[in-house]
């Protein structure tokens, strides 16, 4: 199969499913993840659903192992193959002319089409995610050239633009610079300039600014959100960091332990945080303009994030949870709840502790 | 020395610059220098934090290492408790450790994974306490390690049975072993989880209040820093910009990048989202600093006369002082 021919062919013809959500641009249901580890079974993601608008961002915040990044590698298929890894459920993806692609045990050839022409991703570290022999030029234009089948010239002349586009100055001469020339920020751009190259409906930022320092990172969250409103993009956002997913995002879906315990709207979860992990996560966040609060003990979740091969009975975040009730939340895992229209829970006891802290 | 020994700063620094070499090579003289700490004075009261806070690059941790001589200073002066360390060799250094250890960031590359956390933690007490019974540095550690809030039951296990903010704890335990007087710690919290940081940045501030530590605690968060820091002193591109007491700083901060840094810090209410106040540009690189004030470039504020010589530490409130020539910002 020629890699340079553009994409036309869609697996799932457009109008199928899409109607029901019109501007949804990525529909996930029932989304597992499971690992097959020399030390046992790890279950990384557990029944998934959620969907991302045209325009829209979704922030997924949880800790290590709590399978944020697992959930947007096993979308992309970057997952280990079979029977290392299996993935379950189904993703369906929106391209801009209006195609739909479903994600889930599609064949690589396919997905090699979907990633990076309808929906790209920018990982943490832009060294190690730039390859470090090849130019920036060549390594923006490998993607213009597979998937929009451009010559070398007009792919050249987009990667300039693109890289103006991202605040680069000077980008003619940039092009021909290697990763190791650029700064931390300068790289992370260049990641983001690759990842909108072909214009993508989805674009997934996996902890984008983590390693940033402070005053680029800011730079950083403004041009996502310079993009995004100039593209209409649907993003997801995976962060621990909840002060920049207050910053940045529209709504945001909250996972410990493979599942996910709260999704809400930005302003209602930090405002009205229902599920205890939550409410844990925002409050153990040190503050800058506290001055009662200074030097007096931050409030901290006991305990450690449970083992992924073996997680506790029940409600997984029970044993590091200050509302724990035995008999009731160690008796089978709590189902997600609607607290308010658009504002998921997953806690049986969630009616019962609100106010509480 | 007629310092009196209970109100003394327990380190003063002065002048410390830490220049690496670049170019030249076999016998040949070195063209530039790495200017990766360039004249910075401070002195640490016993009792308090201070926190060092800056970008990548700034010299932070520079700082620290060359305070315990592990990357000996180029020039300057660094006295611990009225003692200078300074050109000290290894051996004349070793009684001094015993009372200033090392909290590393990565708890991952700071423990041996081959050594159980017995190992771990009887190896300063044989280098510093080697007259101790082998009964009596066991009870040691079983104590260490209940002040840093594990089991003594997990003495024999080996760090990769540990999660990152237990691992930091061993990491922790081992610099209390020989009970110092004064703890570096260079980003203890920031590999960690937020809600595991939360638990390790309690702990350092019961260790403060419990052992009457004197820490230097160096971050890149001012967030993190305001919750534990008595004084806090911003550093940039090798030099200290501003250094004054963190109520002061926080509430009042007089340098431009302390302004800058603290706009950086993420608003935690969505609702109060407002266009953010951006920084031009990267760090510059320490090679070729900017003449003048460094932070000119990058700076909203900056005039010609910013170009003109390096703006020297002035002080500007009681106990607050900042290297910016504009009184008026």
């Amino acid at each position: 199969m020629n890699l340079y021919e553009p994409i036309h062919t869609p697996v799932v013809q457009p109008g199928a499913q899409a109607d029901q959500q019109a501007d949804s641009i990525l529909d996930v249901r029932d989304l597992n993840v499971t690992f097959r580890t020399a030390a046992g079974t790890v279950h990384a993601v557990r029944d998934v659903s959620f969907s991302v608008r045209r325009g829209e961002t979704l922030a997924l915040v949880g800790e290590t192992s709590s399978g944020k990044s697992v959930t947007c590698l096993g979308l992309l298929g970057l997952t280990p193959p079979a029977p290392y890894c299996t993935i379950t459920g189904s993703a369906r993806v929106t391209a801009r002319d209006g195609n739909a692609y479903e994600l889930v045990g599609t064949p690589e050839r396919v997905m090699r089409r979907v990633r990076g022409g309808v929906a790209s991703v920018i990982f943490q570290e832009p060294m190690t995610s730039l390859n470090p022999v090849h130019t920036i030029g060549a390594q923006i234009c490998e993607s213009l050239r597979i998937h929009l089948g451009m010559n070398v010239r007009s792919a050249t002349d987009r990667a300039a633009d693109l890289l103006n586009q991202v605040g680069i100055s000077d980008p003619k001469r940039r092009l021909t610079n290697y990763p190791h020339e650029l700064s931390g920020g300068m790289r992370q751009r260049v990641m983001i300039a690759m990842a909108i190259a072909c214009e993508p409906s989805l674009l997934i930022a996996d902890e984008p600014t983590t390693a940033l320092d402070v005053t680029i990172q800011a730079q950083i969250l403004e041009l996502l959100e310079k993009l995004q409103a100039e593209t209409r993009m649907a993003m997801i956002y995976i962060t621990h960091n909840l002060g920049t997913v207050a910053e940045i995002a529209d709504r945001v879906m909250v996972m410990y332990a493979g599942r996910i315990v709260e999704q809400a709207d930005v302003v209602e979860l930090f405002t009205q945080p229902r599920h205890p992990y939550s409410r844990g996560l925002i409050h153990s966040v040190p503050r800058l303009h506290s001055n009662r609060a200074r030097k007096t003990p931050l409030f901290a979740i006991p305990g450690n994030v449970p083992d992924p091969t073996g997680h506790p009975p029940g409600c997984t975040f029970g044993p590091r949870c200050g509302h724990f009730e035995p008999k009731r939340c160690d008796a089978a895992v709590p189902v997600l709840q609607h607290a308010q229209p658009g504002h998921l829970v997953r806690c049986v006891r969630w009616p019962e502790i609100e106010g509480a802290m | 020395m007629p310092q009196n020994p209970l109100t003394s700063p327990l380190l003063q620094v002065e002048g410390l610059r830490k220049w690496y070499p670049l170019g030249g090579g076999w016998l040949g003289k070195p063209v530039q220098h790495v200017k990766a700490v360039d004249g910075v004075s401070f002195e640490i009261r016993r009792g308090e934090v201070l926190s060092l806070v800056g970008e990548s690059g700034s010299g932070k941790s520079t700082v620290g290492r060359a305070i315990l001589n592990l990357n000996p200073p180029t020039a300057g002066e660094v006295s611990f408790d009225g003692k200078p360390l300074v050109g000290l060799t290894r051996r004349q250094m070793r009684p001094m450790r015993r009372a200033m250890q090392m909290v590393f960031q990565d708890p991952y590359s700071s423990l041996n994974p081959k050594h159980t956390v017995e190992a771990l933690l009887s190896a300063p007490l044989e280098i510093h306490m080697p007259e101790l019974s082998l009964q009596q540095r066991r009870d040691r550690i079983d104590t260490v390690l209940k002040t840093v809030g594990l089991n003594p039951a997990h003495r024999s296990r080996y760090p990769h049975e540990f999660s990152g903010g237990q691992r930091q704890r061993v990491g922790i335990a081992r610099a209390l072993m020989t009970d110092p007087q004064l703890l570096v710690a260079d980003e203890p919290v920031s590999s960690l989880d937020v809600s595991v940081q939360a638990q390790v940045i309690n702990l350092l501030l019961e260790l403060k209040q419990r052992l009457g530590l004197t820490m230097l605690f160096i971050s890149h968060d001012l967030a993190v820093v305001g919750h534990i820091s008595d004084r806090i002193a911003v550093m940039y591109l090798g030099r200290l910009v501003e250094i004054a007491d963190a109520e002061s700083l926080l509430n009042n901060p007089r340098h431009p990048y302390t302004r800058a840094l603290m706009a950086a810090v993420p608003n935690l209410d969505p609702r109060e989202r407002r266009p953010r106040e951006l920084l031009k540009g990267d760090i510059p690189s320490s090679l070729s600093p900017p003449s003048g004030c460094a932070f000119r470039t990058r700076c909203p504020h900056a005039q010609p006369a910013c170009a003109n010589g390096v703006p020297e530490l002035r002080v500007v409130d009681r106990n607050h002082a900042t290297a910016c020539i504009r009184d008026d910002i």
